[in-house]
């Protein structure tokens, strides 16, 4: 039956020559050395697999009901020597699988700034990472780059052979940040900042997209990624330079609304704490930082006062619509003015902005740049240490 | 006096007549088809009157085997709209190129991919295995019927009821379009303010408490009434899977519990656990229900090793080979469930050192899994292997399932996870281990059974086509994906802009053809069976030469299963009994004390479902009503303190006796 | 595993059990209520969890120390615990078969109970009341949930003991109402358990934090 099953496979071998397989062909050097941990998994676990399907037919054929010549013995059930094979050998590929692991994972941990740009060839030490800042929008892809000054929606474009690190969060629910050909993927998500490091080695126009279904838009969440000689990424960023339009706060509210199948658009400036702020979940005005908030509650909260408290806090709880018992609940009509709520959080002790200068090393999600959105859970259920202001 | 408006709110919350999708042609053609057939059957029972019967002798029923059936047919009801959901999506990917749209829009797209995920879970993979456990389990360990017979027909119809929700949300109102999981924000109420992720966390909440108690209800009966001599060290592996995943329930269900509830909080309170503002954290949810989700996997494959076991070892007339390690690989795949959840997102940026613990944790598991294989494997050699449905069931099993483990593990790899995470090639991953593991093992099971629990062997003809459809079906439905994911595509896209890819999807769309013709010619054989029963007829009780203790007594069993309690001296029970000269008890037989039917556990569960709706839709008054009721039912079941009956001991020897002459005629 | 192990093959084997081998109504029913009881105590457990990683995510709210009264609670906690004292008193008396003294045990257990009950709903109502509601932080939203989820508990068991104590007074100390009564026991000490850690973990070490 096998081999029924091969003949109806082979149209499908001669369909694979003509695709592109992006994951196995990529074009930065992450993603190739990612492809080669693919490969070489599989390899070795293929060096069990392929045994155990070969014995299943051959011991299937051999054993038949109507070979009256194979040995039939129905009592036989133990082997001590057979068991201690059939653990050790899954164990060893395991224990050489799980080396590579270890190292693969701490290798390519999207965290780590890269030390090389490809096989053979270190980064400089000049070199400068090309810094981009990543925000997943409901259902568009915004990029800004606070070094060249511009943003643009649905295009993304990179030197060749130049460091980029991604700074990623989302405005509204999670994402995932992916380029094939770029690098594995990476979560994008509110109020939380992921990071990733990676390079692009050839020059080209490379397929980007959301991997984390996001609702009604999902599907049109698209972008281009290109790899761009020096010259040509500076001719791009001049495009956009000259683009006009300014990402200011009210732009971005207004972008930020829900669209579906956007085409790529440029900015030519934003507004340096667009990010930040993005992050924080406070660009619409009059909202409390989320870094503010989680340094008032690292000294305690702001008492029975900040009860009230609750408009400049609220994101997207009842922009849409409100929760049944809560829709519009006493104390946010109580409320004060946004003046009087600005006035509260000014009271507050101002967070004075902490940058992180350790180098992060897989320890976790990391803390916006500000003062620390929210401890991971993954902190109390693994009880890792890690910062804590409370 | 309030207005008509205030007053139509009150009453039917925000269910409108909006909420009726009289809009889409095809919801409203599945209702008419649904309508038509659902009209025929009840007019047919009734023209023939059955409703009384059907009351009397399975809604009510405390048998553990009548239960197990009518778990067995939710579940086939079941995989037919799953399977549905699944043809219409591989349609409309493969229409949806070159600046098409396909045929379905966003909003009626995403519920599908929801369903048909929630569905195949919850509602057709659950059933099947819930009920293949509760039908066998007694039978193997020479029990008279389960712990709790009540708790387990009330289960029954908790599971049912939350099947009813989801299908209720088909025509009234919509389900929830979020994926599988609902992860918030996304499901959280300012992102999906309509009813449909209230279906999904209704309808699982009233199906996980069925699901709960039936995992505690196995559990004892498991540990509580085996029949004298058979330790835990004898106990049938079909059994000792059956308890791990009985655990396995009841130590993870109630997470599942938990945490759908404070998504209900979120949604209906206003509360702050999974929100993005006022301090909530939507991470949580995900590492939460993950803990759930994971284990839930191998809740569901587990029954399926059990079976495969049973398979292998009476269709090659053998002992299990390696009973013992069989039984600790199975324990230890219980314990690591528990610590792999984290590979569901190592793209969530959780640091190095936690992905490849978690990742190095998931590989582990493989090293017992693949002692189990080795297990087969050897159980096989120097056997006399008999190709009967079942077996073949099997090897298509081992063949297929090994790809989808070795897919795992390189999932497992936190870098090679980065590429292929949420792609394709994961889709075709978890189908090739859940089809080819856990279906491929039902499919097994089902036949296995089926002349035990019927009387009468299923026909093999449709049987073989059935089984050819769905392997070849399966390779062509899930190969391509996974080429697709090498490709770099992602999951859960409505359209696509490269027609290169197209060509894949319409071969995938023809694999699942292929499987829908093995599901037809499943039921045809079914159907065929049942027209030919009497060609068919099993008398022996024994009908493929069996090695453990349900094949010792009558197909069907009585139902009290054993006329004497067996005693144990060997764990494959029968075998040792059929090789050492058991002869059947044919006097002395006593009366037999058995639990009494009560129709309190489809009273509650249908109580349950007015409670589940009256949430969806806001309709106060009926969930008010509905939760006094349950309680008001339950104080007073409690008050009926007659619960069983004695079977007379001349009923016994009338069964009994028949029984003598069946056998007499058929020569055994 | 391949012999036999009790039975040689001369001894003629016992293959089933002349007498009815009744499993005796209820055997299971400790063990299954048992795990029941382990089953809700994950439930807790993920709400302790929860309230650990929200625990301090006051959003510019009002904190622990700004809420609790632990005198009330250190009051309301007396409630439960004696409660426990008096239903174990009630089993005590079971044992010797003495139905009033048993009855009067549990009427005192359900009023320690509505007590502990009518505290917990006060402080609720003024924490409600003074704005401090399940949707005001998340710290609140864990709060709420977690301690709700043990005084819905705790009602439910008072619904259960008026329940068993009209059974009693029905048919007295049958063995069906003994087990009952055993399990309620199980379940109502298992609530003080869970408040222990409540009152440990979110009172206490929240008016330390």
């Amino acid at each position: 039956m096998n081999r029924l099953r091969l003949v109806a496979l082979l149209p499908l071998f001669a369909l694979l020559g003509g695709c592109n397989f992006v994951v196995l062909s990529p074009a930065g050097d992450v993603a190739a050395q990612q492809r080669y941990l693919v490969i070489i998994s599989t390899a070795l676990m293929l060096l069990i697999i392929v045994p155990v399907m070969a014995l299943t037919i051959l011991f299937a054929w051999r054993y038949r009901n109507s070979n009256r010549q194979a040995r039939y013995e129905p009592d036989w059930d133990h082997s001590t020597g057979l068991e201690l094979v059939i653990w050790a050998a899954p164990l060893l590929i395991i224990i050489c699988l799980g080396a590579l692991t270890w190292m693969g994972t701490h290798l390519l941990d999207p965290y780590r700034p890269l030390d090389r740009l490809a096989a053979g060839r270190s980064v400089p030490e000049a070199a400068k990472p090309l810094e981009v800042e990543v925000v997943a929008l409901d259902w568009k892809w915004l990029f800004i780059y606070p070094e060249q000054g511009i943003a643009t929606v649905n295009e993304l474009a990179a030197p060749v052979d130049r460091p980029i690190h991604f700074r990623i969060t989302a405005s509204s629910v999670m994402n995932s940040f992916y380029i094939p050909a770029l690098a594995g993927q990476i979560y994008a998500m509110p109020a939380m900042q992921t990071r990733l490091h990676a390079v692009i080695n050839a020059p080209g126009r490379y397929q980007g997209f959301s991997a984390n279904y996001s609702g009604a838009g999902f599907s049109g969440m698209r972008f281009a990624f290109l790899g761009l000689s020096d010259g040509d990424f500076d001719g791009w960023v001049a495009k956009a330079k000259a683009a006009g339009a300014t990402l200011d706060r009210a732009t971005y509210l207004q972008l930020e609304r829900p669209s579906e199948n956007e085409p790529v658009r440029r900015y030519s400036g934003f507004d340096p704490k667009l990010f930040d702020a993005i992050l924080n979940l406070c660009v619409e005005p009059g909202k409390m930082c989320m870094s503010e908030m989680m340094a008032v509650d690292a000294k305690g909260g702001l008492g029975l006062a900040g009860i009230a408290n609750t408009l400049p806090l609220a994101y997207d709880k009842y922009t849409r619509r409100g929760a049944v018992f809560g829709a519009e609940p006493g104390y946010v009509a109580s409320v004060c003015t946004i003046e009087e709520a600005q006035a509260l959080t000014t009271r507050a002790p101002a967070a004075s902005a902490r940058r992180q200068t350790a180098p992060i090393r897989g320890a976790g999600l990391p803390l916006p740049e500000l003062s620390p959105r929210r401890p991971a859970s993954l902190s109390l259920l693994l009880g890792s240490a890690r910062p804590s202001n409370s | 006096m309030p207005d008509t408006a205030t007053l139509l709110k009150l009453i039917f919350g925000r269910l409108t007549l909006e909420s009726i999708p009289l809009h889409e042609p095809i919801l409203l053609a599945t209702f008419a088809v649904v309508a038509l057939g659902g009209l025929a059957l009840l007019g047919a029972l009734t023209y023939f009157r059955l409703w009384g019967y059907l009351w009397r002798e399975w809604f009510t029923t405390v048998d553990h085997k009548r239960i197990g059936i009518m778990y067995m047919v939710l579940g086939i009801v079941m995989l037919l709209r799953g399977f549905s959901d699944a043809v219409m999506m591989r349609l409309q990917q493969a229409m949806a190129f070159n600046g098409s749209d396909g045929y379905l829009p966003a909003q009626h797209y995403d519920q599908i991919f929801t369903a048909h995920g929630v569905i195949m879970i919850f509602f057709v993979a659950m059933p099947l295995v819930t009920g293949l456990m509760n039908y066998v389990v007694p039978l193997q360990i020479g029990a008279r019927d389960v712990s709790f017979p009540f708790l387990n027909n009330f289960s029954f119809w908790m599971t049912t009821a939350g099947a009813v929700l989801v299908m209720m949300s088909l025509f009234v109102g919509e389900f929830a379009r979020t994926g599988w999981l609902a992860y918030p924000p996304l499901s959280g109420i300012g992102y999906s303010p309509d009813a449909g992720v209230d279906y999904y966390i209704w309808a699982l909440q009233v199906a996980g408490v069925g699901t709960t108690l039936s995992g505690i209800n196995l559990v004892c009966t498991i540990i509580k009434m085996r029949a004298p001599g058979m330790t835990m060290m004898r106990m049938p592996v079909f059994t000792w899977t059956s308890l791990c995943t009985n655990v396995l329930i009841v130590a993870t269900f109630p997470v599942l519990t938990a945490v759908l509830a404070l998504l209900a909080l979120d949604r209906y309170v206003g509360t702050n656990f999974f929100t993005n503002d006022f301090g909530g954290n939507p991470m949580m949810y995900v590492n939460l229900i993950w803990i759930w989700g994971h284990p839930e996997v191998y809740i569901l494959i587990l029954p399926a090793f059990g079976i495969f076991s049973e398979v292998t070892s009476t269709f090659s007339g053998k002992r299990l080979f390696g009973y013992t390690s069989m039984v600790y690989a199975t324990v230890v795949i219980t314990i690591l469930s528990y610590l792999v959840w984290l590979h569901h997102f190592f793209t969530m940026g959780s640091g190095a050192s936690v992905n490849s613990f978690f990742g190095i944790t998931t590989m582990i598991i493989s090293i017992p899994t693949g002692a189990k294989i080795f297990n087969w494997l050897f159980t096989m050699y120097r056997g006399r292997i008999r190709f009967e449905l079942p077996m073949m069931w099997t090897l298509a099993f081992m063949l297929t399932f090994v790809i989808g483990g070795m897919t795992g593990v390189l999932l497992a790899v936190p870098p090679a996870d980065f590429v292929l995470h949420n792609s394709l090639f994961l889709v075709a991953h978890f189908h090739n281990v859940i089809i080819g593991g856990v279906l491929y093992g039902l499919f097994a099971g089902m036949i296995y059974w089926w002349p035990k629990a019927f009387g009468f062997r299923l026909e093999p003809f449709w049987g073989k086509l059935s089984f050819w459809f769905w392997v070849v079906g399966f390779w062509f439905a899930f190969m391509p994906l996974y080429i697709l994911g090498l490709m770099g595509v992602t999951r859960r896209m409505r359209v696509f802009d490269d027609p290169s890819l197209q060509i894949w999807f319409v071969i995938a769309g023809l694999g699942a053809f292929m499987i829908l013709l093995g599901i037809i010619f499943f039921l045809v054989q079914i159907g065929v069976s049942i027209w030919r029963r009497e060609a068919l007829r099993e008398t022996t009780g024994d009908p493929w030469n069996g090695r453990t203790l349900e094949w010792a007594t009558s197909s069907p069993p009585p139902d009290y299963n054993f006329a004497f309690t067996p005693v144990i001296h060997d764990n494959d029970a029968w075998a040792d009994m059929k090789q050492r000269g058991y002869e059947r008890p044919l006097e002395g037989f006593k009366p037999i004390h058995m639990p009494r039917n009560t129709g309190t556990g489809i009273i509650l569960a249908g109580l349950s479902t007015c409670l589940g709706f009256g949430l969806i839709w806001y309709m106060w008054w009926l969930a008010a009503l509905s939760f006094v009721a349950i309680l008001a039912t339950v104080v007073a079941h409690t008050f009926n303190y007659n619960r069983d009956f004695d079977i007379p001991a001349e009923e016994v020897v009338r069964t009994e006796d028949a029984r003598t002459r069946l056998l007499a005629g058929s020569g055994a | 595993m391949t012999s036999p192990q009790t039975i040689t093959p001369d001894e003629a084997p016992v293959f089933y059990l002349t007498d009815e081998h009744a499993h005796p109504e209820g055997h299971s029913t400790p063990l299954g209520f048992w795990i029941y009881l382990m089953s809700d105590c994950l439930i807790f457990a993920i709400l302790f969890a929860i309230y650990g990683v929200l625990g301090a995510n006051y959003a510019a709210g009002p904190s622990p120390k700004d809420l609790f009264d632990l005198k009330l609670v250190a009051l309301n906690t007396t409630m439960l615990l004696l409660s426990s004292i008096t239903y174990g008193f009630a089993m005590l008396t079971m044992e010797k078969d003495r139905v009033g003294a048993t009855q009067a045990w549990l009427a005192v257990t359900g009023l320690f109970g509505l007590a502990f009950l009518s505290i917990e709903l006060y402080e609720f109502h003024h924490f409600i009341e003074i704005g401090a509601t399940p949707q005001r932080s998340a710290f609140l939203s864990a709060f709420f949930t977690l301690v709700g989820t043990h005084g819905l508990h705790v009602t439910f068991g008072t619904i259960w003991l008026v329940t068993l104590m009209t059974q009693v007074a029905r048919h007295g100390l049958i063995p069906a109402n003994r087990r009952r009564l055993m399990c309620l026991s199980m379940f109502w000490h298992f609530l003080d358990v869970i408040w222990i850690g409540v009152f440990t973990f979110v009172y206490l070490m929240g008016m330390l934090r």
